[in-house]
């Protein structure tokens, strides 16, 4: 929906006016900064609470905030209204869709090569296998809430599961990766089920917390567990993973030492970039496939309109309950990778925060779009690790930027919630047939 | 018997502050129709207030404990309620009609924002508090020497709820703001061709929820002694989970829902186990609304085609 643009209009104009507005929210400002800033309270060794005075900085802020505020006022009055159809000439347009016929596979081979490219910077390597991981998760989460509409706000639950299912499998039992991984996404598909029966007759809101509920519940389930999953303190020196059994260690039956190379411990993290890059490119084939068959229809149908859906006797229930547990399927997958990687897993990784990002990886990406699911993921995690200098302040700008994101683009950076299919042409029916007539 | 006429006093009490939460978010979503995911964090902002101005105060030298109570929750309702307001005006008006996710995805962003914000600005220790409202009655005394115990500042959370309640109640029931309120829930549009003010109205919703969980913030630091900055996350969906069991969007909802969350919790961790008592909270959710699609008192949704 559009809103109409006449309150844009009448943005204040003039110097007087944009002082008076820049005044204005200084005085907010002030107010809201005085004693959250200004007074700053720390408990003293004896438990006795002192404070002490920062009029500084509230000062500094305040003058920013004047300063932002006219800044955006001009800004606002040069770019003009909010809301007019931008002109873009159609060499643009033309050049826009060449970009976006091309990005994509351009994007893939790119990833193909970073591990020859970076091979020496271990840790541009392993900013990129986090990236990916949140490229899975982002796309196992947009079958659930892109394609089917259900907003699932504990996707981290699956997570977990697939997380534990791998590490309790290898360490109590010692069975390798390539036995557990498949495990780890049946066991989390289970539990997708599971959460799936009782919200089927849910909707939007209440589908929310339920899941929100239900991943806080797998948490506190974890945390409190202690003879299984070890509680707080997680479960370490999970086994890493062989390549089909062939371990990628120093030692005489190494893959190294087959292959008659020298040793590096980089080649276990190529192989875990390949592994993810895999991983998550199988669940992006699965999405895209499915979405061609009668169930992705279904979702979709039942994302655009559940009344409708059930009208035309699709079968909700099976509906639903197919995308949480294919959602989860992948959700589990991704968890077992985490889990092989780090080698150690505790329930801190699986707070709601981490549902939230996944979520605003989708959605900031516009639902339903593979590609933009994959670029937001690069962006979100890429920006998180640019500002990993600020330490405090990084999940403020983290937030900030959600929030400035989502105003500026509430879409998504690339909206695509159009429907696989739909009538291309609307046909003129004769008048004998309907009774008003046109068709 | 005893123990459970004990359980039941601390579960009210418990159960008092979640309600009082839980009306913020119920207020917005009958308005707005959406998570205010950060109002748990706006109540913890209103805790954080709450306790400077307390510090402020006490370091004048002012000693009278009512005086300096009744000056803490005027201050800190109007600079929570000025934080509920800056919120909506920044991050959920310019998404209003936006799609469904969006200001939701805001208010996790904001939410974020102002835990982080905190954390910055107040240091990530809990700050703790000494007792401010002492004293207490002693209700029964049985033979085997268990005590029933119904302390002066339970009396004060369970009545400061009472009160506001009882304004809050007549504001939406008999003034004009009540009534813009009550019309911008049935439908936006027609209200504003009535000559409601939306914009204005939807404002003083988030201003008013704000305020209601500052008074929860204040309450939750002169009962538990406490506060810090991640104390909004788990209190927020605590009582969001209040209000969704009471049916969201229904005022006497958010009350039934948040008593019910904290006698739950209060008799869950007093019989079972404390380990598992937001477990329980959650699992009676999601059983109650298998049952109760739209909670306890929500008014059934109708489908529209």
């Amino acid at each position: 929906m559009k809103t109409p643009s006449i309150n844009t209009a009448k943005a204040a104009s003039g110097i007087p006016a944009l002082l008076k507005t820049a005044g204005f929210n200084a005085l907010i400002a002030l107010v809201l900064f005085s004693l959250m800033v200004g007074v700053r309270t720390e408990a003293g060794s004896d438990g006795q609470l002192t404070y002490w005075t920062r009029f500084g900085e509230v000062a500094s802020l305040v003058a920013a905030v004047f300063g932002g505020s006219i800044v955006i006022e001009l800004l606002k009055q040069w770019i003009g209204p909010t809301g007019a159809e931008k002109l873009v000439p159609p060499a643009v347009q033309s050049g826009m869709s060449f970009l976006g016929r091309y990005l994509a596979p351009a994007l893939l081979i790119f990833t193909l090569l970073v591990p020859v490219i970076f091979y020496d910077q271990r840790y541009i390597l392993d900013l990129a296998i986090l990236v990916l991981t949140y490229v899975m998760l982002g796309w196992g989460l947009n079958v659930v809430v892109g394609l089917a509409g259900l907003l699932d706000l504990g996707y981290v639950a699956f997570y977990a599961v697939g997380a534990y299912s791998y590490a309790l499998l290898a360490t109590n039992f010692g069975w390798s990766f390539w036995i557990c991984l498949p495990l780890a996404g049946v066991l989390a598909a289970f539990w997708g089920v599971l959460l799936g029966f009782p919200v089927l007759r849910l909707r939007g809101d209440y589908l929310a917390i339920v899941t929100l509920a239900f991943g806080e519940i797998i948490r506190l389930v974890i945390i409190n567990w202690q003879d299984l999953t070890g509680g707080p303190n997680g479960v370490s020196s999970i086994p890493r993973p062989s390549f089909f059994g062939i371990p990628l260690d120093n030692s005489d039956n190494g893959l190294a030492a087959r292959l008659g190379i020298e040793y590096s411990p980089t080649h276990r993290i190529v192989f875990l970039f390949y592994l993810i890059l895999a991983l998550a490119l199988l669940t992006n084939w699965v999405t895209i496939r499915l979405r061609r068959l009668p169930i992705g229809r279904a979702w979709e149908a039942l994302r655009e309109d559940e009344v409708a859906c059930r009208a035309l006797g699709i079968n909700t229930t099976t509906t639903k309950l197919t995308a949480f547990a294919t959602g989860a399927m992948f959700g589990g997958f991704a968890g077992a990778f985490f889990a092989t990687r780090q080698g150690f897993i505790s329930p801190e990784s699986f707070t709601f925060q981490e549902s939230a990002l996944v979520l605003a990886i989708v959605v900031l990406g516009g639902m339903g779009s593979q590609l933009g699911v994959a670029l937001s993921a690069l962006a979100m995690i890429g920006g998180f690790e640019l500002f990993r200098s600020l330490e405090g302040y990084r999940m403020l700008v983290f937030g900030m930027a959600m929030v400035l994101i989502m105003i500026w683009r509430p879409r998504g950076l690339i909206g695509h919630r159009a429907p696989t299919v739909y009538l291309t042409k609307a046909h003129a029916i004769s008048s004998d047939l309907v009774k008003e007539g046109h068709g | 018997m005893d123990y459970f006429a004990q359980q039941l006093i601390n579960g009210l009490v418990l159960g008092s502050i979640y309600g009082l939460i839980a009306i913020g978010y119920t207020m917005v979503y009958g308005i707005v129709g959406m998570i205010n995911f950060a109002h748990g964090d706006v109540f913890m902002i209103g805790g954080f207030i709450a306790l400077i101005t307390f510090l402020l105060l006490v370091s004048t030298g002012l000693t009278a404990v009512p005086v300096i109570l009744l000056i803490v929750i005027l201050v800190s309702m109007a600079i929570t309620a000025l934080y509920g307001w800056t919120i909506e005006r920044i991050a959920y008006r310019p998404l209003r009609h936006s799609f469904r996710l969006a200001p939701m995805l805001s208010a996790i962003g904001m939410s974020f924002v102002l835990t982080n914000y905190s954390q910055v600005a107040q240091g990530a220790r809990v700050k703790p508090v000494p007792p401010v409202i002492t004293g207490g009655y002693t209700l029964h005394e049985s033979a085997d020497g268990f005590v029933i115990q119904l302390s002066n500042i339970q009396i004060v959370v369970v009545v400061t709820t009472i009160v506001l309640l009882a304004i809050f109640t007549w504001l939406v029931s008999r003034t004009r703001l009540g009534r813009d309120m009550r019309a911008c829930e049935q439908d936006q549009t027609m209200a504003a061709l009535l000559g409601v003010n939306v914009d204005r109205t939807i404002s003083m919703t988030f201003v008013i929820g704000a305020a209601l969980a500052a008074v929860a913030g204040l309450m939750y630091l002169l009962y538990y002694g406490l506060v810090d900055f991640f104390m909004g996350f788990v209190a927020g969906i605590k009582a969001f989970t209040a209000a969704v069991l009471g049916g969201i969007g229904s005022l006497p909802g958010a009350m039934l829902g948040g008593l019910a969350i904290g006698l739950i919790e209060t008799f869950w961790s007093a019989y079972f186990s404390v380990e598992y008592k937001d477990v329980a909270a959650f699992s009676i959710l999601i059983v109650v609304l298998i049952f109760m699609p739209t909670g306890l008192l929500g008014r059934p949704e109708v489908e529209k085609v």
